[in-house]
């Protein structure tokens, strides 16, 4: 059994395909120079919250063989080309190659004399990435954060916990346009502001300068940042070429039915890479629960598992930024959604219930997240939520 | 001795125990007006300090002649009625038939089931009557459904399995207390006193339960989790912990193995994913860890909710590592404990009634343990058989071919206490003989085919060990009506007609007395322990190797119990339960008890105050739940799994998840919460999983409960 990555949805797969008793022996190729680890938290490694050692995964007794990157993949003779030419056999095969940050169209992020990012550009995507940004924030006194995303904001609070003087600049309308709506982003605006982050919404970058190190990001409306920083967070791509050389079929991700089989007999694909029912879902809840679903069916604890998708569902917990986001956010796309909505100036919440008749198609809760639990339940279950739904923003009886 | 009776003149007052729970409290049994027992209190004894509960206070209302058995009982033939025999009939015919049985099927066919209310003295013989006399390794008890999980967890962790590794009264000096799936304001009100005086001590106090109970409103944190997040919770907390920088790293590199696996599976439960898969907030998950976590000692304590899973030895393997890696264990004031829940369910797991088990906690299968055992038994170690199958495994295999066929059942009521308990009462039907030792006729007792009277705390010696481990001793106060016998005299009585002559004493002292040298050299080591120093000593702390050793109040305080004396983190990932809900079967079940009632009923619903105050069994949902449903407080509803349905009205409370519905256990009939629970067991405790299955509510239109 060979899977192909050693990200989150690889190591998950691994360490279920274990527990649930699977044959096989699984063998986790990856090509970071370390095993698996636990993506999500980098964030707050960054800030020195948890030790770079500390945060690997259980595999469940499969081998990991870090560093070691697939070049190639013959599903005929089900075989896997590695980096120093050696060709290892596999019967069953996993992909869980993940996903790329995106680089945008900025000019000056690369190195002007070769290949890599100029001195001083940095994407937040692994520990070695996480590792030379906090070198380098160490002296760094004034950063620039490309993307308004959940990573940007992310990386932004961290860096501004490392007392670095940090600004979002975000190509969108407001902040974490896929989860939150626009009065939510400006309730976290005002909170990342107190913390010492300024946004700038509705900006685009469009050149990094200072030739070999970067020392400015300059806007498309031509106003000039200086900073010694500068974190790309626009994005993710899935890591499809190693499928897509396989001769294997590939939309945005690679396509997977509710097996998450590919294409290719014995070939499976989860995670960031994979796209199921036109959906890449690019999230670690999702790429679990994928995760689950094959080691059931490939382990034989469930040969018939299925994935049939995964509720839209996003969460911040940060402790001074959090915020949940369930489902559809946006009334104003369909007149058909009521809306419910409670924002506390005072207290820095914000938080909203979209309504269809009596049915909960999606919520946010911002800065208060007393009542996360009865809402999550409320938007899983589907019920009809019957004539109070006030329960679900507010604590206290109904 | 004090030997008196109602009817004899007035004498000085016995000093015993409680009948009831693991805590075992101290009583004192007097005769009032109209030469009745009277309960007086015993305020000298530790644990109690002389509280009671209700159901302690109204215990002697079972020595009345109208609520028990006073003579054996015989069914003639199947589907017959049970009639009254004389004791020499009834001894025949259960020896005929164990013997027959054992000719035509193997001796594995005849089998044992026991229970944690058993004494010490009683539990030891039942197992040795089984591998001495029936030669069946199919012996098993009802603490299976209670302690297995944490026993096994224990044991893992620190080689070693007493439920508290510290007396009560250390639990009002610890820092920070964790208290998980347990409720000891309904199940051991003269415990709760504990809890309020940490409090009072500034400790904090931090319970995890489902519903709000009493002892949940007692609290400075209250975790309401999904039935069967208890896994997760641990995880998340050790997450945390470990986040915040509160690991005690010298205590984990001095006396501690494997954290470093233990920290990868806790970093695959970060606090989002912990939130969704338990419901609780991550700010309360990171306030409940920065309060264990920052407090100078910490305490965890489970009960059954956490145990009674299909996962229930990691949970509490994950609890044991929240502990272990704040360094708080095997020092005073920290720690992690079971609250047991039987009377005698720590030492009724010791001494040889459990399948794998022999006296002192030893393993069957090792070779020296056998040995020893045999020795004391003067018989041949090879003639010991090897393990038999856990509780519900036996119960569910009774009367098939390659099952047991031929019963003897003592101090237990599976027909209400099992789960699937409707499938249970089927199995116990299709055997070819039942019998069953209780003092009451039990619902179980109905099934059988030959009932034996037998005698109750009152009125015999024995000990116990109670939730800390410490041996304890009932005396015997009021003589036992006429045709009323001891476990101890039905097992002696037994083994002579099938052939096996010695062995057997009558006497309570005697039986311990060969108990302690059984124990001598195991874990659970009573060698020591004698009636006289019990009685001097209000009980002793096991493990006690000699008769100069003091007992052991707190265990580990410089090594564990494992062979490199260091404990062991457990490694463990959150799984779903057995069975979760769907769209068939929506919502959680969850079971437990009430005040005033006691396990399956069996004695407490013949105690009038106490079915007066508990008069049967009810549904607890949310209002809201209620709303959906349209059904109002006390109206009957039906609950459904995939095993059974139960109808009792409904009790409606803010108190509970609105994705949860609660039964209480102790009621036969329709109302029987058995009747729907899911006996899917744990991997390596054979637990079943009593506190989680997904069920579908509705009205119950025509119904009436009962």
């Amino acid at each position: 059994m060979a899977v192909v990555g050693g990200g989150m949805a690889g190591a998950r797969f691994a360490e279920r395909y274990g527990a649930l008793g699977g044959p096989g022996t699984v063998t986790v190729y990856g090509a970071e120079p370390r095993a698996p680890y636990n993506r999500v938290l980098l964030a707050d490694v960054l800030t020195g919250r948890y030790d770079a050692e500390s945060i690997a995964l259980p595999l469940g007794g499969a081998e990991a063989r870090p560093g070691c990157e697939v070049m190639a993949l013959d599903p005929a003779a089900r075989t896997l080309a590695l980096a120093d030419g050696t060709v290892e056999p596999w019967d069953e095969l996993v992909l869980a190659t993940g996903s790329n940050p995106v680089l945008p169209p900025v000019r000056g992020l690369r190195r002007p004399d070769g290949p890599g990012l100029a001195e001083g550009v940095h994407t937040l995507r692994t520990l070695e990435d996480c590792g030379r940004l906090a070198e380098e924030a160490v002296t760094a006194k004034r950063a620039v954060v490309i993307g308004g995303g959940v990573l940007g904001v992310s990386a932004a609070r961290a860096l501004a916990a490392l007392g670095v003087r940090t600004e979002i600049v975000h190509q969108g309308t407001h902040l974490i346009e896929r989860q939150l709506d626009g009065e939510a982003a400006e309730v976290l605006r005002e909170r990342l502001l107190a913390l010492g982050v300024e946004t700038y919404a509705r900006n685009r970058a469009r050149a990094v300068h200072g030739g070999d190190r970067a020392d400015a990001v300059e806007l498309a409306n031509g106003y000039r940042l200086d900073c010694d920083l500068v974190v790309l967070a626009c994005g993710t791509r899935p890591r499809t070429a190693l499928a897509y050389g396989a001769g294997l079929p590939v939309g945005t991700g690679i396509l997977v039915d509710d097996r998450l089989a590919t294409a290719g007999p014995h070939v499976s694909a989860i995670g960031d890479c994979a796209e199921h029912r036109g959906t890449v879902h690019g999230l670690a809840g999702p790429a679990w629960e994928q995760a689950d679903a094959l080691a059931r069916r490939l382990s034989g604890a469930d040969p018939d598992a299925r994935y049939t998708g995964s509720l839209q569902r996003a969460r911040l917990s940060t402790g001074d930024l959090e915020y949940a986001a369930f489902g559809a956010v946006d009334e104003t796309l369909d007149p058909g959604l009521d809306v419910l909505r409670i924002a506390d100036a005072t207290r820095g919440s914000y938080k909203k219930l979209v309504l269809r008749g009596t049915r909960l198609v999606g919520a946010i809760l911002l800065g208060d997240l007393a009542t996360v639990d009865a809402l999550a339940g409320a938007f899983e279950s589907k019920e009809p939520l019957g004539g109070h739904p006030l329960h679900l923003l507010t604590r206290g009886e109904s | 001795m004090t030997l008196t009776s109602p009817t004899a003149a007035p004498a000085p007052p016995t000093d015993t125990h409680c009948p009831y729970c693991s805590l075992q409290c101290g009583m004192r049994l007097g005769v009032g007006e109209g030469t009745k027992a009277e309960v007086l209190e015993r305020p000298d004894f530790p644990v109690n300090r002389g509280a009671l509960c209700g159901k302690g206070r109204s215990a002697p209302a079972l020595l009345a002649r109208d609520v028990r058995l006073t003579g054996p009982l015989l069914r003639d033939r199947p589907g017959g009625p049970l009639r009254a025999a004389g004791w020499p009939e009834a001894l025949d015919r259960v020896a005929d038939g164990l013997a027959q049985t054992r000719e035509q099927h193997g001796p594995d066919a005849v089998g044992v089931f026991g229970g944690g209310g058993l004494t010490n003295e009683k539990a030891y013989l039942l197992g040795k009557f089984a591998r001495v006399v029936l030669r069946t390794a199919n012996i098993d008890y009802n603490g299976r459904f209670c302690m297995s999980s944490a026993a096994a967890a224990h044991r893992k962790a620190f080689g070693l399995d007493r439920g508290l590794p510290f007396p009560l009264d250390d639990i009002p000096r610890t820092g920070c207390l964790i208290l998980v799936g347990g409720n000891p304001a309904e199940t051991m009100p003269p415990a709760v006193r504990y809890f309020r005086e940490l409090r009072e001590n500034g400790g904090r106090l931090i319970v995890v339960d489902p519903r709000r109970t009493r002892t949940a409103e007692l609290a400075d944190l209250h975790l309401q989790p999904r039935p069967g997040g208890d896994l997760a919770l641990a995880l998340g907390l050790l997450h945390l912990v470990i986040a915040d920088g509160l690991v005690d790293k010298d205590f984990v590199a001095e006396r501690t193995t494997g954290f470093e696996a233990a920290r990868e599976a806790a970093m695959a439960h970060w606090p989002d994913r912990v939130e969704r898969i338990t419901g609780v907030p991550a700010h309360q998950l990171r306030e409940a860890a920065r309060l264990f976590g920052t407090a100078a000692t910490g305490m965890v304590l489970t009960a059954r909710g956490p145990e009674q899973q299909s996962k229930g030895t990691d949970t509490v393997g994950a609890w044991i590592d929240l502990c272990l890696a704040t360094g708080n264990s095997g020092r005073p004031y920290a720690g992690y404990g079971c609250l047991t829940g039987q009377g005698n369910g720590q030492g009724g797991r010791e001494h040889g009634q459990k399948a794998d088990q022999l006296p002192g906690y030893r393993s069957i299968e090792d070779p020296a343990a056998r040995a020893h055992v045999a020795g004391v038994w003067g018989v041949q170690a090879e003639s010991i058989p090897g393990p038999g199958k856990s509780a519900y495994e036996l119960l569910d295999d009774l009367g098939r071919p390659d099952g047991v066929r031929a019963l003897l059942l003592a101090g237990s009521n599976p027909a209400v206490s099992a789960p699937n308990a409707g499938h249970v009462t089927e199995r116990l039907r299709a055997l070819d003989l039942l019998v069953v030792a209780d003092l009451v006729l039990s619902e179980t007792a109905r099934l059988a085919d030959v009932v034996l009277p037998v005698t109750q705390w009152a009125e015999e010696d024995g000990t116990t060990t109670n939730l800390e481990g410490r041996v304890i001793l009932r005396r015997r106060a009021f003589d036992p009506p006429e045709g009323v016998r001891s476990e101890l005299w039905v097992l002696r009585e037994l083994a002579a007609r099938l052939g096996v002559a010695t062995g057997f004493p009558v006497d309570a002292e005697e039986a311990f007395d060969e108990l302690r040298r059984a124990s001598a050299g195991g874990d659970a080591d009573y060698a020591g322990i004698s009636y006289r120093r019990i009685a001097a000593e209000d009980g002793v702390f096991w493990p006690c190797p000699a008769e100069d050793h003091p007992g052991t109040r707190r265990l580990f305080l410089d090594r564990y119990a494992t062979p490199d004396g260091r404990a062991r983190f457990a490694a463990v990932t959150h799984r779903p339960a057995g069975e979760e809900p769907d769209e068939a079967y929506p919502l959680y079940l969850t079971t437990g008890r009430v005040l005033a009632q006691y396990q399956s009923g069996a004695q407490t619903r013949r105690v009038a105050e106490l079915t007066e105050a508990a008069p049967g069994p009810f549904v607890e949902l949310h209002p809201r739940l209620a709303e959906r449903l349209g059904v109002a407080d006390g109206e009957p509803v039906a609950v459904t799994s995939r095993r059974g349905r139960a109808v009792a009205p409904a009790r409606i409370t803010g108190a509970i998840r609105a994705d949860t519905v609660f039964m209480p256990f102790h009621w036969p009939g329709a109302g029987r919460a058995n009747s729907l629970t899911n006996p899917a067991l744990d991997p390596v405790s054979r637990m079943p999983e009593f506190k989680v299955c997904a069920v579908r509510v509705e009205r119950a239109e025509q119904e009436v409960a009962p």
